[in-house]
């Protein structure tokens, strides 16, 4: 559980979790955005489906790993949000042509 | 992507400290220089968000943070190309780079020197439960604080050893958010062994700042000390934590949201072992250390080192060890300044690195926190266990590599930067020979993923498309 300060002067944008819509702030990763929602997990691991959410937020444990718009395996502490952006949850392996 | 270059008299990989200060050098000495950036704005970890910080009153994150200010902007005046969001996945002995930028596009360049400033990571913590959504390294809590005023709520409790666990806790305290417990697992050893190098720490820039801001958080938060075993429990997410310390014979559960571990931090190794560059096992900060001349030069002739990836020293030695390796780099076009530059960076560098030695002793990671046992997970991509690692080793594995064949682990996406350590000494504990003779994984380009399409977008001769088209 996260919370956000009470004052910020950064522009605030929406962008969506599996269609959930999604606060956020100009300058926030994809990662942090979720975290400050409460929207975690955001992947589940291929071996034995369990639950992860990011980790190390800077980009070497791979377990913040979601699809962002219809991209696979994209590091979401590295991504920062934009407006109107869709980000997915990523469960397990992903299937070939899916 | 098209302003990128073909070829740079000098890339640097990494806006950390040393990074900034190095590229900063050498543009001013009017070599045509890169910096790549895997971030969206310069500062590297430790001066994360530095030109965007959400905050405005600065005594929250500190002086030592606000440090990294100047260095900053002498950067962006300094004439250095910066690209940020570049990933760099290969770099060849001929220093050849390859890098990636947003994920869309993968590009290729000639440097005729490179400088890697990829820094520090935190060590491996692995616990039971370490998994869990809800335990996050300290590290991740400090980035979240710096790049987005975004702090923890609920129950909150830190666990580990080393400065940076206190210094975000002094943070946090300073925003006003709460800390339930501070798990303290620095070993009773370690500290007393620490004691041979106090003579030393008595003269360095960090005893005093330490010493106020482990009495503030002391004051503020409750500690438990000599705490020599941590558990993260719960269904789905981390609910409690469980830990012995040396008051308390049962194990004894906290309610917590957030579990924030950290037992400092190791070398970011896997660009630099990649390209073949030598390193040895280091002792005293059990990590493996590249091999380095005075100036950050490696094996690799034309590539060097700087700041914390060549041993962690801390953000103030990494500047001047950037500031170093830029000087034996411009020492060709100017002598004169070169060697002035060089010599105030030794003689910081010495200041900066009293001290050090005391540092790493005293929070020196204890055993069973590196070497996990049973159902703990070790390799946290491919989830294999301490139990499975072991059983191996009596099978006759002797090594990291061979350990991939039979396990897979250290081939999932973070490519070993989470397991490596763990799964080394876990061996060598098994064999009873040491960290360096079993060594590390091999690590290949690209070290970090790319897509399919990136890599085969990029530029290339018709005799490697005949190698691989059937006609």
């Amino acid at each position: 559980m996260f919370k956000r300060p009470r004052e910020d002067a950064r522009a605030s944008l929406r962008f969506t979790f599996d269609g959930a819509a999604v606060e956020a702030r100009e300058g926030d990763s994809v990662a942090a955005a979720l975290l400050a929602a409460g929207a975690t997990p955001c992947r589940t691991t291929p071996v034995s489906g369990a639950p992860r959410a990011p980790y190390c937020m800077m980009g070497v444990c791979f377990d913040c790993l979601v699809v962002v718009d219809g991209v696979g395996n994209r590091q979401a502490c590295l991504v920062p949000v934009r407006d109107g952006m869709a980000v997915e949850s990523q469960r397990g392996k992903r299937e070939l042509g899916a | 992507m098209s302003d990128i270059r073909d070829e740079y008299d000098v890339a640097v990989i990494g806006a950390g400290p040393a990074g900034m200060a190095a590229a900063s050098l050498c543009a001013r000495a009017r070599m045509s220089t890169v910096l790549f950036d895997e971030q969206p704005a310069p500062g590297g970890q430790i001066y994360r968000g530095i030109t965007r910080s959400p905050f405005s009153d600065r005594s929250i994150l500190g002086p030592d943070y606000w440090a990294g200010e100047p260095v900053a902007r002498e950067f962006a005046a300094s004439g250095a190309q910066y690209v940020p969001r570049a990933t760099v996945w290969s770099l060849t002995p001929e220093r050849e780079v390859g890098v990636s930028i947003a994920g869309e596009g993968a590009q290729l360049l000639q440097a005729k020197h490179v400088v890697i400033a990829t820094g520090a990571l935190e060590r491996p913590f692995p616990i039971p439960g370490w998994t869990l959504p809800g335990v996050m390294t300290a590290g991740a809590a400090q980035t979240m604080l710096k790049s987005s005023g975004i702090v923890p709520s609920g129950h909150t409790v830190l666990a580990g050893t080393g400065p940076l666990l206190w210094l975000l806790a002094w943070q946090l305290l300073r925003t006003g958010a709460s800390i339930d417990a501070i798990l303290d697992t620095t070993a009773r050893e370690s500290r007393a062994r620490a004691n041979a190098h106090l003579a030393s720490f008595v003269l360095s820039p960090y005893l005093m700042k330490g010493l106020k801001l482990l009495r503030e958080v002391r004051r503020r938060v409750r500690v438990i000390n000599d705490v020599t075993a941590v558990e993260a429990q719960g269904e789905g997410r981390v609910q409690t934590v469980a830990y012995v310390c040396a008051s308390s014979a049962m194990p004894v559960q906290l309610p917590v949201d957030n579990l924030l571990l950290h037992q400092g931090v190791v070398p970011n190794v896997n660009l630099a072992m990649s390209v073949g560059i030598e390193h040895r096992w280091d002792g005293e900060q059990l990590a493996f250390v590249p091999v380095l001349t005075p100036f950050g030069g490696t094996s690799v002739p034309g590539i060097y080192i700087a700041g914390d990836g060549g041993g962690i020293a801390g953000a103030q030695a990494a500047g001047w060890r950037g500031i170093l390796s830029a000087s034996d780099i411009v020492h060709a076009v100017h002598p004169q300044a070169a060697k002035r530059a060089a010599a105030t960076a030794q003689a910081a560098l010495k200041r900066f690195t009293r001290g050090r030695r005391f540092l790493d002793a005293y929070y020196r990671p204890a055993a069973q926190f590196r070497q996990p046992a049973g159902d703990t997970i070790v390799c946290r991509c491919e989830e294999v266990t301490a139990r499975q690692i072991v059983d191996t080793v009596a099978l006759g594995c002797p090594g990291p590599n061979q350990m991939k064949s039979f396990l897979r682990c250290g081939m999932g996406p973070c490519q070993g930067r989470l397991c490596g350590l763990t799964v080394t000494e876990l061996i060598a504990r098994q064999r009873n020979v040491s960290p360096q003779e079993v060594g590390y994984y091999r690590l290949r380009p690209p070290v970090k993923p790319i897509t399919i399409a990136e890599l085969a977008a990029l530029p290339k001769d018709e005799a490697a498309v005949k190698a691989v088209v059937r006609i």
